[in-house]
């Protein structure tokens, strides 16, 4: 292979960054080679990921680079063809892995644009028909339909209209917001503004979390490259300042008014009095970015997917203790298990599979003998658990599911907004109760303690952060209880277990 | 340090004449926060009256946001992620080594994710991203601060 005529693909996005990619890519260069910039793949255990002529070669260092351009280095041959992109349905991320993020060309030459050209030659109405017969429904946690919001704002009646799109992304074990962001922003941009056709308004907001620098850099750039693009409709990106909460779609709608991240009682529902007090679309980063494919191919297309009243795809984040974990793609109604153990191979660290928290730090802990459970927002609501921002956090055995029970308590009591007394006090609270039964201290009481917490905090609260933190902690006692009772014991014998 | 000379013009370069001036103080309070460090009561005064609004109400803003501080941090930082994903990479046991590696000399804030949840455990450094860590990266990283 001549170093002259092939061009080195690695990624720029903050992931491979973060494994490096920096140096290889200069290495790359001072070795003479031509380096392109590209997006990620998703395959997060093989970053830094080099592609040459459509071959990948994994977990590249500095030191690789001679035999990687002698093409001597073991390769995981060419990367479309791995089992891990192949199987995909790749919508959203159709891009992934293929083009320069910040680059107009790149993006038009793989359909960029299309969906707007399209939108803007139908009637608000037509577009909002379109978006609600492709089933889309927000991919922010709660699985509302987005065709149904956005009719409201449509018809709602005033001089100003805003479209906002939250990429707050603050559950763990989630990282697709910030993969569009870096990897393909003006696909999110080219979804908001037709959102804007569709309900009327010309000004858009981005309201990115602060832990996210690059997707901000990046989106800052996008949106000046392309305002000629999109005009009349304008964008401002706004950052985060580093409160989770902010992500619930009131408070952050107070925190771009420059107030306290709040949250604020509903009704008023946003699509009314939104932002400023003018009706604003507010939408997940996900739900915005399947809006250029849905109009570009049509609604009925996207619902061609899926499963049940699930219709589309879902990027899955496979993330946690598992092999090879990454950006997944696919029709709604894959399970659980099948994600977890046949795409991402069980464990990093070889141990059994213990469990998986779906839906970030709000979502209940799966245990194995539910991996059955099918990739449906109903499904999932039927045992209590959650497919929120769909990301996968796998554990392994070894995972102590009192610390788990505890941290939910006391990841609620450091973000609460502090507005209501179950969700402020009743975590603080449960987590001295926490401590209490990780001590091994009059243990069934204080269970019961928990019960009552979970169920006024359940009850009580105004927003998720109260109300769902109880479903980590209770799927931790209800599957594993055995972590909770006789700890002495247990724990003294895995420790005899692990001399032995 | 002083910081009312330069606040004004900080304010003025927020304002688009589309939203309501107060809509802009979050990027106002970030690139307060980025010049000085730190957001003084002094400053605060002054934004209020730029802004038309009360003391009370902007500080209840900078005191709202883990991002905003009203005093100069006194050490450099790392931030480390000690969410779900990280935990379950083991993050929880590099912690002490760290505490006592960086005691006094630099601190080891916890945040809650940093959208590298598949490679973790993971930290951020000004704005720079490290994933993968061990003992000795880590190690290596508070060297660095230090
Ligand atoms: C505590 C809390 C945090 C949330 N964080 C986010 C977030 O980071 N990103 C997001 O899109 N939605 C988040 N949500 C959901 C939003 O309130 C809202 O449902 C969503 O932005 C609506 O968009 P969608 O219909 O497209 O999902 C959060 C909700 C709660 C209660
Ligand atoms: S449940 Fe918690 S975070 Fe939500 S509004 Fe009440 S106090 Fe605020
Ligand atoms: S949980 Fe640590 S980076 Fe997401």
């Amino acid at each position: 292979m001549s170093t002259e005529k092939s061009i080195v693909r690695i990624s720029d996005d903050a992931l491979a960054l973060a494994l490096g990619a920096d140096k290889v890519a200069a290495a790359f260069e001072k070795a003479g080679a031509t380096v392109q910039r590209v997006s990620s793949w998703g395959m997060h255990w093989l970053e830094p990921l080099i592609e040459i002529d459509g071959v990948g070669y994994g977990n590249a260092a500095p030191g690789d680079v001679a035999t990687i351009l002698a093409g001597s280095a073991p390769s995981i041959g060419r990367i479309e063809d791995h089992p891990f992109i192949a199987e995909q349905q790749r919508l959203t991320f159709a891009r992934a892995g293929k083009t320069r993020p910040l680059s107009l060309e790149d993006y038009a030459a793989t359909g960029g644009w299309i969906g707007l050209d399209k939108a803007r030659a139908m009637s608000a109405q037509a577009i909002v028909e379109e978006v609600k017969a492709s089933g889309l429904r927000g991919r922010g946690g709660a699985g509302f339909p987005a065709g149904i919001k956005w009719d409201t704002v449509r018809n709602a009646r005033a001089d100003q209209k805003y479209i906002v799109c939250n990429a707050d992304e603050g559950d763990s074990g989630t990282f697709a917001d910030r993969m569009v962001m870096e990897g393909d922003p003006y696909m999110l941009i080219e979804g908001m503004a037709i959102a804007g056709l569709a309900v009327g308004a010309d000004k858009g907001y981005v309201y990115i979390r602060s832990e996210y620098p690059h997707a901000i850099a990046k989106m800052r750039a996008a949106v000046k490259h392309c305002a000629h693009i999109i005009a009349p409709f304008s964008i401002e990106i706004r950052m985060g300042a580093g409160a989770y909460v902010c992500g619930e779609e009131t408070s952050l709608l107070n925190s771009l008014e420059g107030r306290r991240g709040e949250v604020r009682a509903k009704p008023p529902l946003p699509a009314i009095k939104g932002l400023f007090g003018k009706p604003t679309v507010i939408n997940n980063l996900l739900t915005l970015a399947a809006i250029p494919w849905i109009i570009e191919h049509g609604g009925q297309a996207y619902a061609d997917y899926g499963m049940g009243r699930s219709r589309g795809t879902i990027p899955v984040q496979i993330a946690g203790n598992v092999k090879y974990g990454g950006l997944y793609e696919t029709a709604f109604g894959i399970s659980l298990g099948d994600l977890v153990n046949r795409i991402g191979g069980g464990t990093a660290s070889g141990r059994p599979v213990r469990c998986a928290q779906v839906g970030g730090p709000l979502g209940a802990y799966v245990p194995v003998e539910q991996f059955h459970l099918p990739f449906d927002y109903e499904a999932f609501a039927a045992v209590d658990a959650l497919i929120g921002h769909a990301g996968i956090t796998v554990f392994d055995d070894s995972v102590d599911m009192a610390q788990m029970a505890r941290f939910a308590l006391e990841f609620c009591a450091a973000e609460s907004c502090g507005k209501c007394t179950p969700c402020r006090l009743g975590s603080t609270r449960g987590v001295e109760v926490m401590d209490q039964i990780i001590a091994g201290r009059d243990v069934e009481r204080n269970l019961g303690l928990i019960e009552d917490l979970s169920d006024t905090m359940k009850y009580g609260s105004l927003c998720a952060l109260g109300g769902f933190t109880p479903y980590p902690v209770m799927s931790a006692i209800k599957y594993f209880p055995e972590d909770f009772k006789n700890r002495d014991l247990t724990r003294e014998s895995e420790r005899a277990g692990e001399h032995a | 340090m002083t910081q009312e000379g330069g606040i004004a013009e900080i304010v003025v370069r927020h304002q688009d004449g589309k939203t309501p001036a107060r809509g802009a103080l979050l990027p106002i309070l970030h690139d307060i926060q980025a010049e000085y460090g730190h957001i003084s009561e002094e400053t605060v005064r002054e934004l209020a009256a730029a802004l038309n609004l009360t003391r009370a109400e902007v500080h209840g803003v900078v005191s709202f946001y883990h991002d905003f501080n009203s005093k100069p941090a006194p050490l450099p930082a790392i931030k480390l992620c000690r969410a779900e994903a990280c935990k379950a990479r083991g993050v929880e046991a590099l912690v002490p080594d760290a505490e006592r590696a960086a005691a006094g000399r630099v601190k080891i804030e916890t945040v809650y994710c940093l959208g590298l949840c598949s490679v973790g455990p993971s930290a951020m450094v000004g704005s720079d991203v490290h994933a993968a860590l061990t003992p000795e990266k880590l190690n290596a990283l508070i060297e660095e601060a230090a």
